[in-house]
């Protein structure tokens, strides 16, 4: 994505010079030039490339030979019994549901601290909010995940015994559950929606606010049927982007979620497609193995997808405004 | 403009085409390499060495004192170990390195197989396959696996009964076995980890096992026992550290004593794997393999709580 834009933005700079100048020695430079950026950007092309073809040789053996249908729809994860078992049905389910979650949630929060920024906000608390959000994009995921475990964890496990005190159904956790990853997921997924939200609500025009104040619509009435509505693919942008972020995390999501393979439900120990292939990898081999990389290219086909996703919400919107 | 906007993206498709062939013939060259460019440097510094001392092998003295680096990579388990032998033979040996790697058994033995380490920490026996790749096993010790829960816990020991009960979701509450109430919270390790597959075959429980936590490593899993009130979970008996309290199994004390007389039944092996003679198992490796063996390779691990040979 990020790939094809440069290689068409160094085309743009390059030829256009090179034909004006016309002369001999202006030309080489800029063909130089122009195959030092088509280099640059191969870079990341390669390296996609490079990944999908080395995760589709070492998976695709394991997807042979399982089956697809027995991987993606089976139900039973237990790749060292005999017979293994490969299904992922949980961990794809699980994937879902608790980006879905955190997405719902994160975003909610995120477009509203977007709005309070763009709208609201006076300095110099504006500032102090903005750099709270640039802080909390740079803290690492493991951080994020040690602290879901020493103070997350804990408090769920306190609800844990409070809801299920008595039931002798109920597998306890120790606090180590969706909830706790989907709190975790929500937060982390924060300041992308909230930076990309802030700048799509920016980039409204003023007149929009002028012409819906002066109707007499209120304050609110103008952010919330206004301005964001104008402001819809850039938020629907930043939303996209969390789920990206949301459903690739794995450090953090490892920590708090408690890696067993269930049913996604709230207070169970679950496990993300991206932990089921962290945690077992150290020691798979053969076709467990092959089969953890079979889940890579799940995972990667969601990310794809979601990527899809985001340049035809761009695409859109800019054939609507631009 | 047209004109040039063509040539551009023929330059470019070329350029990638050109590449990708490149990669190919790069990738078929190494064959079965996991991680090329590792190796890749590794191999080009090995193939260096042998241009150096090519004879060395002819002119070896028997007490020459080995020099290079000596890579170790695989079980978890075996770190503390692995490290304290690594230590103790680099003072004896100033010229040589050593570097462990913790990334799993099995893909200890791999990168063996493989050529990227000399040595592969297991915490179990080679398996038919393995070995038909040519690799051999040195056995090091014995490790006991002990059974441990959270220090305010009130029971002291459980049955094997007791025990396969608790990890098959029948008992549920400490209650049930002499305890407080509290509910259990059953922690495991992953699948393929060495030291869950001795606790598994111990209870004869293989993928049978309901756990309320998978964890990946053993010091996630002494982290969590230690932290929830009501945890129970297995480690190395060298890595469960005072954390943690450990149960008596069956009426058995888990202590080295007991391991190495054979009277506490949940053990396991430690071995370290090696390419085998003529597979280009060098004077490093067997100086290695020897230390540790020898007398004061056993004191370490006497030391750190393993039952020697």
């Amino acid at each position: 994505m990020a790939c094809k834009a440069e290689v068409e933005e160094s085309f743009h700079t390059v030829t256009p010079v090179g034909t004006v100048l016309g002369s001999g020695r202006g030309r080489t430079a800029d063909q130089v030039a122009g195959s030092v950026l088509a280099t640059c950007a191969m870079v990341s092309f390669l390296a996609v490339a490079a990944i999908v073809l080395y995760m589709v040789q070492k998976g695709a053996p394991a997807i042979l030979e399982v089956g697809w249908k027995e991987i993606l729809f089976g139900r039973v994860w237990d790749p060292v019994g005999t017979p293994p078992r490969f299904g992922i049905l949980y961990i794809v389910l699980t994937s879902l549901v608790g980006t879905c979650l955190a997405v719902l949630l994160g975003s909610s929060v995120g477009v509203l601290t977007a709005v309070f920024l763009a709208e609201l906000a006076r300095e110099p608390w504006a500032g102090i909010v903005r750099t709270a959000v640039e802080l909390l994009a740079g803290i690492p995921s493991v951080v994020y995940g040690l602290l879901g475990i020493y103070l997350l964890n804990p408090l769920m496990y306190r609800l844990e015994r409070k809801v299920f005190a008595g039931s002798d159904r109920h597998q306890f956790t120790g606090g180590a559950n969706l909830l706790c990853a989907v709190l975790v997921l929500a937060v982390m997924i924060l300041p992308t929606v909230i930076s990309v939200t802030e700048t799509a609500i920016r980039s409204v025009g003023q007149e929009l606010r002028a012409a819906s104040l002066a109707l007499g619509a209120s304050r609110m009435q103008t952010i919330f049927r206004q301005i964001l509505p104008a402001a819809r693919s850039g938020v629907a942008t930043g939303v996209v982007l969390g789920v990206g972020r949301a459903l690739g995390e794995s450090m953090a999501v490892m920590l708090v979620a408690g890696n067993c393979v269930n049913v996604p439900l709230p207070f169970c120990s679950v496990r993300f497609l991206t932990t089921a292939i962290v945690s077992e990898m150290g020691y798979a081999q053969g076709t467990h193995r092959g089969v953890l990389f079979a889940i890579g290219l799940v995972l990667f086909g969601f990310i794809t997808l979601i990527n899809g996703v985001v340049l035809g919400i761009l695409k859109k919107g800019a054939s609507k405004f631009g | 403009m047209g004109k040039g906007k063509k040539g551009f993206w023929e330059f470019l498709i070329l350029a990638g085409i050109c590449m990708f062939v490149a990669g190919l013939f790069i990738r078929d060259g190494r064959g079965q390499n996991e991680s090329p460019g590792l190796s890749d440097w590794r191999e080009g510094n090995e193939n260096q060495e042998g241009l150096w001392g090519k004879n060395t092998e002819q002119d070896r003295e028997p007490e020459e004192k080995p020099e290079g680096i000596l890579q170790i990579a695989g079980s978890t388990s075996m770190e503390k170990v692995t490290w304290a032998l690594a230590e103790s033979f680099m003072e004896e040996y100033p010229g040589v390195t050593v570097t462990v790697e913790c990334v799993g058994s099995s893909a200890g033995i791999e990168a063996v197989a493989e050529g990227r380490v000399q040595v592969g920490n297991a915490s179990r026996t080679l398996k038919e396959e393995e070995r038909k790749m040519g690799l051999v096993e040195t056995f090091l010790a014995t490790d006991g696996i002990v059974v441990c829960v959270d220090p305010s816990n009130q029971v002291q020991n459980l049955t094997k009964k007791e025990l396969a009960d608790i990890y098959t979701g029948r008992i549920v509450n400490w209650q049930q076995v002499g305890g407080e109430d509290i509910p259990i919270v059953v922690i495991g390790r992953e699948a393929g980890s060495g030291t869950r597959d001795a606790f598994e075959t111990y209870l004869g429980l293989a993928g049978q096992c309901r756990h309320a936590n998978e964890l990946d490593s053993a010091g996630a899993v002494l982290a969590r026992i230690a932290t929830t009130a009501g945890a129970i979970g297995y480690l190395s008996m060298a890595e469960a550290d005072e954390r943690v309290k450990r149960l008596w199994l069956d009426g058995v004390e888990p202590c080295v004593e007991q391991v190495a007389e054979g009277r506490y039944p949940l053990s396991r092996p430690f071995v370290m794997v090696t390419g085998g003679e003529g597979t280009g198992q060098d004077l490093l490796v067997d100086t290695w393999l020897t230390f540790v063996r020898g007398r004061k390779g056993q004191k370490i691990m006497a030391h750190i709580g393993l039952a020697g040979p």
